[in-house]
């Protein structure tokens, strides 16, 4: 039992950082109908963003407080990936705006490329996984449940604590403000959105900043959580926000979140309980997606595709 | 009459390629006014529209809404004052008819991105604004309970009744519709009709594009006549209906003539014609299969 729920617990916060990446993807392609292969690695950026705020900017004596070096990590991770994605945004996707889908596709394919190698070769010591510091607001809390202790430390509390909210926070954004409309109307309606005054690069550049923030803030929790980052997990951490997406229904921000919380867990029980143990883990997730999208191929939340008169 | 006009087309053509959609077409229309757009398919209408809207950039000519140029953005003219709707229904499906409205409103609400993440008095008030302003239009078209219902849902005379309101949304000074009463049974068209006085008589001047000349004729003070991308009358209805050329354009030719043409045809085939074997032999290729398709 203790096992369980120690899994469990391991699948929410591995869930609850997908979904902060599944966010963004389901948001972009929501209103641009593209796949953004890069962002994966806007989350690995702001990772990396966040610990080169601690290491270089950050004065020693603040260093120790959480309280104080957590907040500025997290700022410098989601400002830098905020800066990443718009710019993208700007010069990679914006020019193909109106060109055939699978362009802007393979242009999002090549940024990616392009980030992953300007990290490694860029950041000191980025071609190994670099450590985030040690110990650094990491206080685990035990208890006993039933046959055995289970474990959860403070960062793990953070993650779930952070996306949930993060999601909410989004939801209501979208369906209650009026930029939140703007950007409802423009992913079901470009043109007509245009003739009541919306204008589309503002709202597009709105979405990309909004995925991009989510996705650093992501990154600075993945650091303190795993204690390293590593130029690696842009691309891993991508396709499994990427396939909870899908999963949730492209789209929808309701389904990013369940996709995400979806494949933590099954990730975890499935290497814990089935045959085959982590070996076969990423199989488990696959089946699952494969399974759903034959009886939903809109994904569980999104809605099915119209074709337009 | 020599009152500056709230709308004016000077001289608008479109080129598209080699095909003129328009040429020379101009447009006056007064404050107050309800202007009837009429003519048959494809004479460039729903093209005119997209040229008042900034959708399309006419290839020459310009429009001017109270004597200034619109520009060719649709969100900015939208701004400036002309809204619209359309010929095939085009709501946010998935929104709610008040969600719709408000989309409208946009345009005239400042909300940035920032004030909409933190709830200030401020935003809480625009907010407020809009959503009252928005009830307000949707029991104006007669759509009051019907806000909490997502636009797809609705049958198909509110769809048009909410674009409706979506474009008062936008505090327009001139409306353009694009065939407001297709598909309507009518009671709905009468409905319409009234409407569109009621929506005058709020200071809006009023485009409206419609098949139905019977209901054009009953609506607007002032009709043009667009045939194959020219204007070829305009007058009050009571003249563009007896204008023997829109009779012919928009109608078809007068009865007696029709009946003359058909007894001459009548005739040519009776006397075994080259033209009526034409007409009655199909074509076959060598597997016998009627046509040219492959």
């Amino acid at each position: 039992m203790a096992t369980l729920l120690q899994q469990l617990i391991n699948g929410l916060v591995l869930g609850g950082l997908i979904a902060l990446i599944a966010l963004g993807y389901t948001m972009v392609y929501g209103i641009i109908q593209l796949i953004n292969f890069a962002h994966g690695e806007v989350f690995m950026v702001g990772g990396f963003a966040s610990l080169a705020t601690y290491r270089y900017f950050l004065p020693p004596s603040w260093r120790s407080d959480w309280w104080l070096a957590l907040p500025l990590m997290a700022i410098g991770g989601a400002v830098v990936a905020v800066v990443l994605a718009v710019v993208m945004e700007r010069f990679a996707y914006r020019p193909l705006r109106n060109a055939p889908r699978l362009a802007p596709l393979i242009t999002a394919l090549g940024v990616s490329v392009i980030l992953k190698e300007v990290v490694r070769l860029g950041y000191p010591g980025a071609t190994a996984p670099v450590p985030f510091p040690r110990a650094f607001v990491d206080h685990q809390f035990r208890f006993e449940f039933f046959d055995g202790t289970v474990n959860i430390g403070s960062t793990a509390i953070l993650m779930i604590v952070v996306s949930i909210v993060g999601a909410i926070i989004l939801q209501t954004y979208i369906t209650r403000s009026r930029m939140g409309r703007a950007m409802r109307a423009t992913a079901q309606d470009p043109d007509t959105a245009r003739l009541m005054g919306v204008n589309p690069n503002r709202t597009i550049v709105l979405t990309f900043t909004i995925g991009g923030a989510l996705a650093g803030i992501a990154g600075v929790l993945y650091g303190i959580h795993i204690t390293n980052v590593d130029t690696e997990v842009g691309f891993l951490y991508g396709i499994f926000a990427f396939t909870a997406a899908v999963l949730g229904g492209v789209g929808s921000i309701k389904g990013a979140v369940i996709g995400g919380f979806a494949i933590g867990l099954i990730k975890t029980l499935s290497g814990q309980y089935f045959p085959g143990g982590t070996q076969y883990d990423l199989v488990w997730i696959f089946v699952l997606l494969i399974v759903v999208l034959v009886f939903r191929p809109q994904g569980l939340f999104g809605e099915p595709e119209r074709v337009r008169a | 009459m020599s009152a500056p006009p709230v709308l004016a087309a000077n001289s608008v053509s479109m080129v598209f390629g080699g095909l003129t959609a328009l040429s020379n077409v101009s447009l006056r229309l007064q404050e107050g006014q309800i202007l009837g757009l009429i003519g048959p398919n494809g004479a460039g209408k729903t093209t005119f529209f997209n040229c008042l809207t900034g959708l399309y950039s006419p290839t020459t000519g310009n429009v001017q809404l109270r004597g200034k140029v619109l520009p060719t953005d649709p969100a900015a003219v939208t701004v400036a004052g002309v809204a619209r709707t359309f010929q095939n229904i085009r709501l946010f499906p998935s929104m709610t008819s008040l969600e719709n409205v408000l989309v409208g409103r946009h345009a005239r609400m400042k909300q940035g991105p920032l004030a909409s993440l933190f709830h200030g008095p401020a935003y809480q008030r625009g907010e407020r604004d809009a959503r009252d302003r928005a009830l307000e239009l949707l029991e104006f078209v007669g759509l009051g309970k019907a806000h909490d219902e997502l636009a797809r849902n609705l049958p198909y005379g509110d769809q048009r009744r909410l674009e409706i309101a979506r474009a008062l949304a936008t505090d327009p000074k001139v409306l353009l519709l694009d065939e407001p009463t297709a598909g309507m049974n009518p009671q709905e068209t009468e409905a319409t009709r009234q409407l569109i006085f009621a929506i005058r008589e709020t200071g809006v001047a009023v485009v409206v594009i419609e098949h139905d000349t019977k209901f054009i004729f009953s609506l607007c003070d002032h009709v043009s006549v667009l045939v194959q991308g020219q204007l070829l009358v305009e007058g009050t209805p009571e003249v563009v209906r007896a204008d023997p050329r829109v009779i012919e354009a928009y109608l078809g030719k007068p009865p007696d003539e029709v009946e003359a043409e058909v007894r001459q045809y009548a005739e040519e085939v009776a006397h075994g014609g080259p033209e009526a074997t034409q007409v009655i032999q199909p074509v076959r290729d060598q597997d016998g299969h009627e046509g040219g398709k492959r």
